[in-house]
């Protein structure tokens, strides 16, 4: 039953990730530069089962965080001084739609993993008391 | 005497063994809902717990590796197998999502309910059990 705790801590910690990523997001929504020069890029973690080999089931772990390539956000503002030559400054790539649903949906997730690990607790009390 | 109280503990054992496992598999499939391809498991309660009854608490059977033996004097061993579950199933779908993953966060949801309050009965099970076999061995 300890396995338990391990498979919705994955979970937890997973989901909390992901909601790091879609702060992190939506924080720099509008930086025009990064630490790179280049304007922000949308990132995305990727999630991938986590079972110990020869395991069938297991936990979830973030296997990686890609950096979303649809182009930047054009906007024409000659005066900025991050504009290019023509005149038009690139904006992050950040989809603030897809950023919000992401973090609902995040957000859900957590919430379940949660009941399922005060659940288990609770069961496993129950069954540390077992003929009293 | 003890194995005969063995014995009558035995299918409750099984039983929550069963239970056990069961809450981890729904526990895993709850865990990997944003899974991209990962596809949920479960498994029959009831034919499984027909087998593990069958067997008996024996663990042979349950996928462990078997000792060799090659002298008649040795003492047969056997490793404990991956869970107690023989046939591990995988979901049907009622929608296809994109991403391949076939969680059904309502389906399971429930599961993961019916299963702890079944749990929870078990204990309750071998509680009275116990206090049954408690009872008949006190001397008055």
């Amino acid at each position: 039953m300890l396995n338990v705790f391990n498979i919705s801590g994955s979970a937890l910690s997973a989901q909390a990730q992901r909601m790091n990523v879609t702060a992190s997001n939506m924080a720099n929504a509008d930086s025009v530069a990064g630490p790179d020069g280049q304007p922000y890029r949308a990132k995305h973690v990727t999630f991938e089962m986590d079972a110990a080999p020869g395991q069938s089931v297991g936990g979830v772990r973030v296997s990686g965080v890609s950096e979303s390539q649809s182009p930047f956000r054009r906007q024409y503002d000659p005066g900025n001084p991050a504009a290019d030559d023509e005149g038009y400054v690139s904006l992050p790539n950040v989809d603030p739609t897809e950023e919000m649903v992401n973090m609902i949906s995040a957000a859900r997730s957590y919430q379940a993993n949660v009941e399922v690990l005060n659940t288990n607790k609770s069961l496993m009390l129950k069954t540390l008391t077992l003929g009293e | 005497m003890i194995d005969r109280l063995n014995a009558s503990l035995n299918f409750y054992q099984q039983a929550l063994n069963l239970r056990d496992e069961r809450q981890k598999v729904l526990s895993a499939n709850i865990a990997n809902a944003d899974t991209p391809g990962y596809q949920a498991r479960d498994f029959d309660f009831r034919s499984e717990l027909d087998q593990a009854v069958k067997r008996g608490g024996s663990t042979e059977g349950n996928g462990g590796l078997a000792m060799a033996t090659t002298s008649s004097r040795h003492i047969p061993g056997q490793a404990p197998g991956n869970g107690s579950v023989s046939n591990l199933m995988y979901r049907v779908p009622s929608q296809p999502s994109l991403d391949g993953n076939t969680v059904d966060m309502d389906m399971e949801r429930v599961n993961f309910a019916d299963n702890a309050v079944h749990y929870q009965a078990d204990l309750q099970f071998i509680t009275s059990r116990l206090q049954g076999l408690k009872q008949a061995m006190q001397p008055e």
